[in-house]
């Protein structure tokens, strides 16, 4: 588990982080959503204490990182691809950070089998295209056997086999009750792995929710020849209806099965009853609007 | 499965080990000691040059050359990145800098002591004509070949503290190099009562105390000049401590 509480973190003048409180919980991936520069790699960094906070506290595991004995076992991280020597091995790179722990040989071959690597293990890392260092961040990640595992922009770089490989790993992780929370400024990206979503801008939190709820449908959209008697039929409390087009009505508040059977019962005929959902790029964009750091000027 | 001193030392000696650049540099430290020991003690006599001063006349070179090796460990850590996996590993941070140190510190000091024993036995088989030769057995021998094993263990020590405080490899050595070859040329220059006074415990001709047979008032006894080269390592690592303690990484 991963708990931020109020936390902010300011360099100088720039508040990067700012009051930001959520968790993620073990058994579920949680996704932290942002646009670039929004401080996502920052509140990363502190729960791992390579940031100090300004004020607020952040807790692993329900402790301080720094106070862990076996801080490899608490969490396994990935913070930007290629944080190794490039002169040195997959496997040297993996041993230095395995013996401090005293974790054997045999589990950095595991790891490195397990992130598809064997054959380049003794490659130096400075070698590796992008997609392999990503490869390598993610082995190192998994070295202790970690109740939750943190990965900032994990897919980056990675081909489509890989981006596959990080989504079933995932899930899989969640899935044996470990805590899972991956970074990206891509929303299609996180919502198909993700149970959780964490969506923040300018460092403030925007939205603490599921993905579910975050593209609740908007609508259902219907056509038919009589609109005035559907509108009339399904009218009430909590149900609005916009006419879009000559035979189109967009109705909020009603389910698609409730407007069909309604319509059924009344024997009035339809041609289209379609959910409206907005897409979760769109959501995520309408969201974020005002908090893009970094725009590009049209 | 838990973080032991043992275990974060076994680490560094792995990161140690596991690049080429810590064996080319090694043995060019060693291979400076020796050669310039065998030319220095073919050809050069003096009124006061012991055979080990000779056999020994490397040892600045070797500083460099060791100290250097220090910075690239130090420094590598944040040029590379590596620093990142390195303390999220070990949120303490101050085990990383006392194991770096150790493990720079020891693998110099066996080598290099090594190197100055070889430097010796080379230097005294060719040694010219002009000068005493002497013996293991003789008189502060064994001391000046273990010291200068000891001091330039120190100075790799010191490369690394100043590696990791000033976190660029470019900015470590271009103060070592000051500081063990520039800051003696810049004393000199200075009126000849101050410079009188500083000049012993100026880093470089601390340390190198230790190393020659021969003592006047210009050079400190040789224990005396050790210590006083090990406490500015001290000093150095206590800012290294500081500033990795208390900075984001």
């Amino acid at each position: 588990m991963i708990q931020i509480r109020e936390v902010t973190k300011r360099y100088g003048a720039k508040t990067v982080v700012d009051r930001l409180s959520f968790t993620a919980k073990p058994g579920q991936v949680t996704g932290f959503l942002g646009p670039n520069g929004a401080g996502k790699s920052t509140t990363m960094r502190m729960v791992v204490g390579l940031d100090a906070p300004s004020s607020g506290d952040v807790l692993v595991n329900g402790k301080p990182y720094a106070s862990s004995k076996a801080p490899l076992r608490e969490i396994g991280v990935l913070l930007e691809a290629k944080a190794a020597h490039p002169g040195r091995t997959a496997v040297s790179h993996l041993l230095s950070l395995a013996r401090t722990h005293g974790i054997p040989r045999s589990r950095v071959d595991e790891v490195l089998g397990l992130a598809g690597l064997s054959a380049v293990a003794h490659k130096r890392v400075g070698a590796f295209s992008l997609g392999m260092g990503q490869r390598l961040g993610i082995a190192a990640a998994l070295l202790g056997d970690p109740a939750v595992v943190m990965l900032d922009e994990p897919v980056n770089g990675l081909d489509p086999e890989g981006v596959l490989w990080v989504r079933k790993l995932l899930t899989g992780l969640a899935a044996e009750g470990r805590t899972v929370m991956l970074s990206s400024h891509l929303m299609s990206e996180v919502s198909l792995i993700a149970d959780h979503l964490v969506i923040v801008g300018r460092g403030r939190l925007l939205a603490d929710t599921t993905v579910a709820d975050f593209v609740a449908a908007e609508g259902v959209r219907v056509v038919t020849p009589a609109p005035d008697a559907l509108r009339t039929t399904i009218a009430g409390p909590g149900v609005t209806v916009t006419s879009t087009g000559a035979e189109e009505l967009l109705v909020a508040g009603a389910s698609a099965r409730v407007i069909g059977l309604a319509a059924a019962a009344r024997g009035i005929p339809l041609f289209e009853l379609t959910p409206q959902n907005a897409s979760l790029e769109e959501a995520f964009m309408d969201l974020t609007r005002d908090a893009v750091e970094y725009e590009a000027s049209r | 499965m838990k973080i032991t001193p043992g275990g974060v030392v076994a680490a560094e000696w792995t990161k140690f080990s596991s690049l080429r650049s810590t064996w080319i540099t090694t043995g060019i430290s060693v291979f400076l000691l020796i050669a310039f020991g065998m030319i220095a003690s073919a050809s050069f006599s003096g009124d006061n040059l012991t055979s080990i001063d000779l056999a020994l006349s490397g040892s600045a070179l070797a500083a460099l050359s060791v100290g250097v090796l220090g910075a690239l460990l130090g420094a590598g850590e944040y040029t590379t990145g590596m620093i990142r996996a390195t303390l999220a590993t070990v949120p303490r941070r101050l085990p990383v800098l006392w194991s770096k140190s150790l493990v720079a510190g020891s693998a110099a000091f066996v080598t290099m002591t090594a190197g100055a024993f070889a430097a010796f036995v080379a230097g005294s088989a060719v040694l010219n004509a002009e000068i005493g030769a002497l013996d293991l057995g003789d008189d502060g021998v064994l001391r000046a070949l273990l010291g200068a094993g000891l001091y330039l263990g120190l100075v790799a020590v010191l490369g690394v503290a100043l590696g990791m405080l000033v976190r660029s490899s470019a900015g470590a050595i271009a103060i070592l190099a000051g500081l063990l070859l520039i800051v003696p040329g810049l004393a000199a220059l200075l009126p000849d009562s101050i410079s009188e006074a500083i000049t012993p415990y100026l880093p470089s001709n601390a340390g190198s105390a230790v190393m020659t047979l021969t003592h006047s008032d210009a050079t400190l006894a040789p224990w005396t000049g050790l210590a006083v080269f090990a406490g500015y390592v001290v000093v150095t690592l206590a800012a290294t401590a500081y500033r990795l303690k208390t900075t984001d990484a």
